[in-house]
């Protein structure tokens, strides 16, 4: 059976994983209110958990497209956000073959494939934001900027909207440093491919 | 007065259940929180204060049923919302706003059962419970929503319908529609249309509370009016009176249901999709049409003649628009997350050889597109 292949509208999905308490959702949502409310494209987003107050599996997804969205969840993601192991290894294997693994380096210790940029967003959070808080904000900025699906303006314009009076420049510097590492990835220089198994080494 | 944000905006399904309720005139919300529902009233909480309504936590789902039964007897619309659980321990109550024609507005947000079950995943598997839930022969009306701006506009359509032929009407919903969020402009309050339960026009001493019009809905009135009113779950006159009288009673159970049979026409609700030249159909509702519409234009693609029949309306089941359908198709599939609860309409209803094809998934999984797909050439 040949795999359906959607023709009629392009679509860009990214799972935020990981685990509950980690602001997976939130990060999705400040996303796609970031490309559906101010970039004007067309995006759902949807979320996932199990029945934990914390902990427990957590993922959330975005799909971004230039038409009307029929089916709300990710089918073949672009983007996987893996914030620590479990999840890394539960969704990798949804990626498509081009896809592009973003992780947490502080969590993941084993990467499944070399497309992978990785980035110690916690480490960041805790040690030069001073609050492991806001790892996902730093993780939403590197999304953000990595994925090119949203204006990085817009981006930082929601987040403040979303995020509490007083936690503003915190939430902001937390963005901007993740912005700041992805800015320092050299996507070219990756394996174009996941499994690049047919690869003379 | 009542100010709707048009802006593009956010916003998840529940979300805009919140916002259509207050744009149909809603003004108590009495609830007991429940994933996946819970975010409804999370927002009516923080709305309702501000444009003079109330929000009221209850103790269990029995008694927030209770409770809006009786803020809509005195007058103001009323919703609540639960999940499978909490949709259980109101089917009592549910029975007694049948019987005593209580306009009222209850949102289901399916997720996995029975009982407990799956507390955050997806379900459809309440549907036969919502149409005969409660016992004995009784009106609702039962609507499915499948997008967000559905959410919005099918709340405000579903308050109208209740307050029209005093029924409860159930809003179907789960755990995908829920949760996703979608970018929306809701109306304008002008643009909405809003429908009010109708005043008697008699003075106290003439009015009958339970005497059909030429509908067969009463005229109602708010306790407070000065209008005598009694209302009980007895079988009852035309006064509101318990009665035994074989033929008081005939009239009233068939009355029951004759007033939503006379606005069939008005409350059945689908959307069609490719039909035109359909040679297979998929007939769905809520979050599974939304892959079947993807499956759809999948299978158009690939030269099968296929189209789609969404179900707004599931109760009273839509067969004015099924059974043509079903005459004009080789082969219907229907895609539910549950055994077959509208599959089963859709047999019932076939009067001819169509072939009517079950799809269901059980496993709290949402139904991809890809799934019905490969149904959909196989027929």
């Amino acid at each position: 059976m040949e795999k359906i292949k959607k023709t009629k509208f392009q679509r860009y999905e990214i799972r935020f994983s990981g685990s509950g308490g980690q602001g997976l959702i939130t990060a999705a949502v400040i996303f796609a209110q970031a490309v559906g409310v101010y970039d004007g494209k067309f995006v759902c987003q949807t979320q996932s958990y199990g029945p934990e107050a914390r902990g427990g599996k957590s993922k959330a997804e975005v799909v971004v497209s230039n038409g009307p969205i029929d089916y709300p969840k990710a089918l073949d993601i672009d983007m996987l956000l893996a914030m620590n192991q479990a999840a890394c290894d539960a969704y990798f294997f949804d990626l498509k073959p081009n896809g592009l693994l973003v992780a947490d380096s502080n969590l993941v210790e084993q990467y499944p494939t070399s497309r992978v940029v990785a980035i110690p967003f916690t480490e960041i959070a805790r040690e030069e934001i001073g609050r492991e808080m806001v790892a996902n904000m730093v993780a939403l900025g590197a999304v953000g900027a990595l994925s090119g699906q949203v204006s990085l303006e817009n981006l930082e314009k929601t987040l403040l909207e979303r995020v509490p009076v007083g936690t503003h420049d915190m939430n902001k510097l937390a963005l901007q440093r993740g912005i700041e590492e992805a800015g320092k990835v050299n996507l070219q220089s990756l394996p174009r491919e996941l499994m690049s198994d047919d690869e003379e080494l | 007065m009542f100010e709707q944000k048009t802006a593009r905006q956010l916003l998840q399904g529940n979300e805009a259940i919140a916002h259509g309720a207050l744009a149909a005139g809603c003004r108590l919300f009495a609830g007991y929180p429940i994933t996946p529902a819970s975010e409804i009233s999370e927002l009516l909480s923080v709305l309702l204060p501000g444009v003079d309504g109330t929000f009221i936590q209850m103790e269990d789902e029995i008694a927030s049923i209770g409770a809006i039964i009786g803020a809509s007897l005195a007058g103001v619309k009323s919703l609540t919302a639960t999940s499978g659980p909490g949709f259980s321990l109101m089917m009592e109550n549910l029975g007694f706003a049948c019987v005593a024609e209580v306009p009222i507005v209850i949102v289901n947000v399916m997720r996995g059962g029975p009982s407990t079950g799956l507390p955050t995943s997806p379900s459809q598997g309440d549907v036969q419970m919502a149409r005969w839930g409660t016992h004995g022969d009784h009106p609702v009306v039962v609507l499915a929503v499948s997008s967000v701006m559905d959410c919005f506009s099918i709340t405000v359509t579903a308050f109208n319908i209740a307050e029209k032929y005093r029924v409860p009407v159930i809003i179907l919903s789960d755990e995908v529609v829920a949760h996703t969020r979608e970018c929306v402009s809701l109306p304008a309050q002008e643009d909405i249309k809003v429908i009010d339960r109708i005043k008697p026009s008699v003075p106290p001493e003439w009015y009958k509370p339970y005497a059909g019009d030429n509908r067969g809905v009463p005229s109602m009135v708010a306790f407070g009016d000065g209008y005598r009113h009694h209302v009980t779950g007895l079988i009852h006159d035309e006064k509101g009176y318990p009665t035994q009288n074989s033929r008081e009673v005939d009239a009233f159970v068939r009355r029951l249901t004759r007033k939503i049979t006379l606005g069939f026409h008005e409350i059945m609700m689908t959307q069609g999709y490719l039909l035109e030249d359909a040679e297979v159909a998929v007939i769905a509702y809520g979050s599974v049409s939304r892959s079947a519409k993807s499956a759809v234009e999948d299978a158009r693609d690939h030269g099968v003649k296929a189209g789609l029949l969404q179900l707004i309306t599931l109760f009273p089941f839509p067969r004015s628009q099924v059974v043509p359908l079903l005459k004009g198709c080789r082969a219907i599939l229907v895609p539910e997350m549950n055994l077959g609860q509208i599959s089963r309409e859709v047999q019932r209803v076939n009067q001819t050889a169509c072939r009517v094809v079950k799809y269901n998934r059980v496993d709290g999984q949402f139904i991809t597109p890809s799934e019905i797909y490969e149904e959909l050439i196989k027929m």
